[in-house]
Order: C-alpha cells, then structure tokens, then sequence
C-alpha cells in the first residue's frame, strides 16, 4: 500500500521526547502554575497539582462543575456550579472564600495583585479587598468576563452591549465602554492602556482607555477563547483562527489600522495560546491536539506534542518560563522542562 | 456519517403561555420513573417540586447577532448554560429549558443554529408549547406571544381538555389547526401526557424530517380529507375566516398562516436554492418555521432543509428510493406571509 506519510517534517524540529506525558485523568479546562508546580484544573471537582518531576496528587475543590479559574501565581481562585469561590494554594490547601447564598453560578472569577479577588454570579459582580472588604455591582445584563486593571482597584465587567469599568473603592459612576454584541472574555494589556474584549461572534473589540477609542479586531472563523500578552505587552497572541493571530500593540495606537502577524499556520484551529514570560517565545495548542513553540519574531516553530487526539484545553508556563504545562479536552496532559 | 446527533445532548424546548401548565409538565417528566437525568433550565427558580442539582435558573437574554439582522437573535444565557453543563457531560441524559410565557421560541431555537460550541455539543430536539383548552382562543386573540409559541411547536400539548366542553375543545384544535397543521397534538388533563410524546421527538433532525403533512389530516378525526384539501385552503380569498367540511371547522388565523408547497415535478436547484435564501434573507422576520424535503433535477438524493426565521440549514439526506414519488414539499410557517409571492417564486424554480 502505498500511503504518504508526512510523519516527522525535516523542517521543523521536535522536542515531543522531552515531554513528560501525565494521566490527570480528567478533562482539564486550566492549567496555572504556582511556582513550580502545575496546577490543571478539571472540568469538574478536582484539580491536580503536578511536582517540576512529574508528581500528581488530586484535591477536591468543588462538588460540580468548575466554571473559572484565575491566579495570581500565589494561589488559584476557581468558581464552581456549587456557587462557591474557592482557592487553591501550592500546598492542596483549599480554602472557600464564599459561598453564593441562592447557589447561584460562579461564572468567572479574577485575582489583583495586591490579594483582592472579584467572581460574578448571573448579572451581579463581587469584589473583596485584601482586608476582606465587599462590594457588589449590578451589570445590566449577566457577566460575560471580569478583569482587574494592572493599577489601582479598578474591575473591568464585560457584559452584552459593552464593558463597565467599576472603581470598587470610589464613589464615582462606574465608566461604560460601548459596544453592541455579546462580551464574554476581557483583559487589560499589562501597561494599562488598552481593554479588548473576546466576542461571542469570532471577533474581538478593544478601547484605548486615554480616549475609549475603539479599535476592531475580527476575521476570525471561530470564536476567541484564548488571549496572551506577549513579553512587555508588545502584541496580543489570541486563537480561533488557523495560524496564531497576534495584535501588535507597540505603539500608543494599539493595533489600529495595522495587520495582525500570523504565525504558526496548521491544518487546524488554534485552541489555545500563551506567551512565553521572559522571551519572545509563544506556545500554541491546537483542535488537533499539536503543540507547537514559535518565536516570534520569525515564525519558527518547534513541536512539543504531535497531533491526532482532542483539542489542546489548557497550555501555560511557570513564571520563569522554565516549564510549559499542556493538556486536551480528553485529560492527556504534559510537562515540558526546557 | 457515523451518527454524530446521535452524542449530542438533546435539548427539548418548553414554551406555553402564562398558566398553560409548563410546570406540570416539567414535574411530570421529572418525577416519572424514566431512569434519565435532565438537566432544566428554568426562568423561576422554586417551582419544581422535585430535588435536582442540575436545575438551573437562567436570565432570558437575547441579543442581537452584529449582522445587521434584527431577527437574529440569540439565548446569551444559554450559551454559556451549555457551555458549562457540558463540563458536567455524562452526568445527564437531556436537557430541558423551560422559557418564560411570554417568551419568543425563536431566540432559543436560533442559539442552535449560530452557535458553533452549542452545536457542536448539543442538538434542538423539539419546542414542545403547552396549551390551555379553555384560555388559548382567548390568548390567540390577544397575546401574540401566545400565538408565536402555537405557531413555532413541533408538539402542542393541549391541556385542561377536562375543563372544556366537546364543541369548545373541537374550536380550539381548530384554532391551533389554522396556525400551525404540522404539529403533533396531544389532548391532556393535568398534562399527563407520554414522555416519549414530549422528549426525543427530532423535530429539528434533517433525517427525520420524512414526512411534511398537516398532522390533523390523520388525526383519528372520523373522516379523512385529501392532502390537496389543505393547501385549498390557503388559496380562499373570501373574508370570513371560517368554513366547514365534514363537521370539522377550519380556521384562517387572521395574521398567523402555513402554506404548503408542493411540485410533483423537480426542481432546478440553480434556482431553488438562490431563491430559498433570497427568500428567508427579505421575509425571514415573517417566517418562523420552514422545512423542505425536495427532488432536484438530475439529483437522485432527496434534499432536506429546516429554517427558524432568516437562518436555513439543509443537506442531501438519502438517495430517492425505487419506485418513491420524488415530489417536493415546502412548509413554511410565519406573520403575514405574501402568498403569492411565495407561490410565484416557487413555480418559477420548477423545471420545464
């Protein structure tokens, strides 16, 4: 039988056998590192925390489905269909920091640098101090996403029709960011100067926060569900399309007006993203399940994981860029020391 | 196709106006011995009378696709409803969601279709709307939320017949009959009606849309009458809107209608599909539901499509079988339809 095999392309170089491939057992949604450890967090009740050397262990953090997870690198906030927000430290320690009195939802949850945490519940955000003072906001319309800005208490709420940018901690009206359309994920760029926002349409909306001038990102044939700040905050990497679509932002006009550099381009959507820490480096998770490592400043990729199982549902790295975690909807997950 | 629906949760939509008996019903499925899990998804929490974690209340918002297109709309609760109890896949058999009554059907059933990670996941089984026999020719009148949900139905429950009499049960069947003939229609007390009616019906199916026929033609009436009875009575230009054959009382729903086409001859798809779209993209405001089963010239599959408002998804489904007549048929259910402009446009798609 004569078949053609693409098998290992001579063109790019593979470093899958440095992979140490882990069974969490489990579809994972997310994955954070708390220094050195991998945490990969179920679709439902448990999370795994994964050693530098391959070690699992499994801790219950919620009696349903888990819904969010964010981290500050300290700690992991999750959000649960228990109607409980629960954080998770390197140790498995698992504290619930509060519990939804009608067991509403937790649909997304945010860390602040300075330890205070944001979760919503339907149309209503939450936010606690780090001296364990809260406040709530009513959206207009159900949370689709929440943020905290890199400076300053200041909560980015994305809703439909738009974005409202929340001072917990002042009593000045919260600002409304405008636009029509379903808003579900949203992120500030590390220096503060722009909001975007992933669509429910396979599109992204961003502000420039001086003006609220807007700036319009779309094109894409699937919905955005992943967004990575490059080294700096020097582009936006995001999925949904068939290549990695980054956003240039280097300039005090975001990407208005300019191209999107596409890198990476397989015969597969882009799933996941994230920006390597430290270097001009990203990962990239795809529906086919490859992981590819690309540079960015010429294209060149490295693959970390072949294709041919689900779709890649997590990817990070610790914060010294020494480790990237993966892992497929199916539960097949890796680690990768570099 | 290995078949794929057959992974994806189904979803059973449950409307009904404000008293139908939509939580009745929903009690009824849930507590009946059935060995499923459903997940529900309801507007008001409270009124469930049964223990079950995986009932969750939802908001009700629509917005607008940014297509331009008012009549997009979409569920944004659902979305991300679904989104989440697909992380609990396994844990349930179905999902019901049950809407408010005053509620439009069509945002629900257009999540379906627009929402890539919805379809990808989960499949519309049917909208099942719950009806009073002794309030529905009052509502029809005066709640065009009520009518909506009569008209958009693949299975009407018709419940509180006890409270009617034989006469006033006859005139509201024919009240429903005027709106929408395609529905399956039950006739309950309490809604005691069979799951199996109600649930896994594939309403929304390309492959089981097999048959497109007025349902009341075969509904153990007495009397039969034949098929091309019904699309006569589109055609009345009369102004009284009832008139009688056999004892049964036919309808004209002043604003509501169905038409039905039908061509014995085929189809030139160069210009049946142009025309369908056109169609649906200038009047899909009007047309709540639209179903097709079609033969194209120089085809041998049969052709199937569906549609809810402006949004139409279609494939081949089988090849025509020996000795079947490969006769087109078009339904289309909506406000208002310009008849003959959907007449005209569909003969000018048959071959010569």
């Amino acid at each position: 039988m004569k078949q053609f095999d693409p098998g290992d392309s001579p063109s790019i170089a593979s470093i899958t056998d440095k992979v140490r491939s882990l069974a969490t057992g489990m579809p994972v949604t997310a994955i954070h590192f708390l220094g050195d450890t991998a945490v990969f967090v179920g679709s439902e009740e448990h999370a795994a925390l994964v050693s530098a050397t391959g070690e699992v262990s499994s801790v219950a953090v919620h009696s349903g489905a888990i819904l969010c997870a964010a981290s500050d690198g300290e700690r992991i906030v999750t959000g649960g269909d228990d109607g409980k927000v629960v954080a998770l430290d390197a140790k498995g320690t698992v504290t619930v920091l509060a519990t939804d009195p009608k067991r509403r939802w937790i649909d997304n949850v945010a860390l602040h640098p300075d330890g205070a945490v944001a979760w919503s519940a339907g149309k209503t955000a939450f936010v606690r101090s780090g001296k364990g003072e809260e406040k709530s906001f009513d959206a207009p319309t159900t949370v689709g996403g929440l943020a905290f800005a890199p400076k300053g208490l200041r909560l980015a709420i994305a809703h439909y029709n738009g974005v409202t940018l929340w001072f917990p901690n002042m009593a000045a009206n919260p600002e409304f960011l405008e636009w029509a359309g379903s808003h579900l994920g949203v992120i500030f760029s590390p220096d503060n100067k722009f909001l975007v926002t992933t669509m429910h349409e396979p599109a992204m909306h961003g502000w420039r926060l001086a003006d609220n001038r807007h700036m319009r990102m779309s094109g894409y044939p699937g919905r955005v569900r992943s967004m990575s700040w490059s080294v700096g905050g020097k582009g936006l990497a995001t999925s949904g399309a068939d290549t990695v679509i980054i956003w240039p932002f280097n300039s005090k006009d975001g990407p208005m007006g300019k191209e999107p550099a596409m890198l990476a381009p397989l015969q597969a959507r882009v799933s996941m993203v994230a920006c390597h820490p430290k270097q001009d480096n990203l990962a990239a998770g795809y529906s086919d399940g490859s992981v590819l490592m690309v540079r960015l400043n010429d294209g060149a990729e490295i693959l970390v994981r072949r294709n041919g199982s689900a779709a890649v549902s997590a990817l990070a790295w610790n914060a010294k860029g020494t480790l990237l975690a993966f892992a497929a909807e199916d539960g097949d997950a890796g680690l990768l020391a570099l | 196709m290995p078949d794929l629906t057959s992974q994806k949760i189904p979803v059973t939509v449950l409307t009904g106006y404000l008293g139908a008996g939509k939580t009745t019903l929903l009690n009824r499925i849930l507590s009946e011995n059935h060995g499923k899990k459903y997940a529900v998804i309801v507007n008001e929490f409270g009124e469930i009378g049964i223990d079950n974690d995986l009932i969750i209340g939802a908001d009700e918002e629509v917005f607008e696709m940014n297509n331009g297109c008012v009549c997009c709309t979409v569920r944004g609760d659902l979305v991300r409803i679904l989104d989440g109890l697909m992380k609990r896949k396994g844990k349930f058999d179905a999902i019901i969601v049950e809407t408010t009554g005053l509620a439009d059907p069509a945002p629900v059933a257009q999540t379906f279709f627009v929402d890539e990670d919805v379809q990808k996941n989960a499949r519309l089984d049917a909208v099942v709307t719950v009806a009073d026999a002794k309030w529905l020719s009052d509502r029809l009148k005066d709640a065009p939320e009520a009518k909506n949900q009569i008209a958009f139905a693949d299975v009407i429950v018709l419940n509180k017949t006890d409270l009617v009499s034989k006469a006033e049960l006859a005139e509201v069947e024919a009240r429903i009959r005027g709106i929408n003939p395609y529905a399956k229609l039950h006739r309950t007390e309490r809604c005691q009606v069979a799951i199996a009616d109600v649930l896994e019906r594939g309403a929304f199916d390309l492959d089981r849309i097999l048959e497109i026929e007025p349902e009341f033609l075969d509904a153990g009436d007495g009397h039969h009458h034949d098929h091309d009875h019904h699309d006569h009575h589109h055609d009345h230009g009369h102004s009284h809107d009832t008139h009688s054959h056999g004892g049964l009382k036919h309808y004209h729903d002043e604003d509501m209608q169905s038409l039905s086409l039908r061509s014995a001859k085929p189809l030139d798809a160069t210009k049946f599909m142009p025309w369908l779209q056109n169609l649906v993209a200038s009047e899909g405001q009007k047309i709540l539901r639209s179903k097709g089963i079609l033969a194209f010239s120089d085809d041998d599959d049969r052709y199937v499509f569906q549609g809810v408002h402006m949004m139409l998804e279609g494939d081949h489904q089988r090849k025509w079988k020996d000795g079947e007549a490969r006769e087109s048929r078009v339904v289309f259910i909506g406000r208002e339809l310009p008849e003959q402009m959907i007449r005209d446009g569909f003969e000018s798609c048959i071959t010569t």
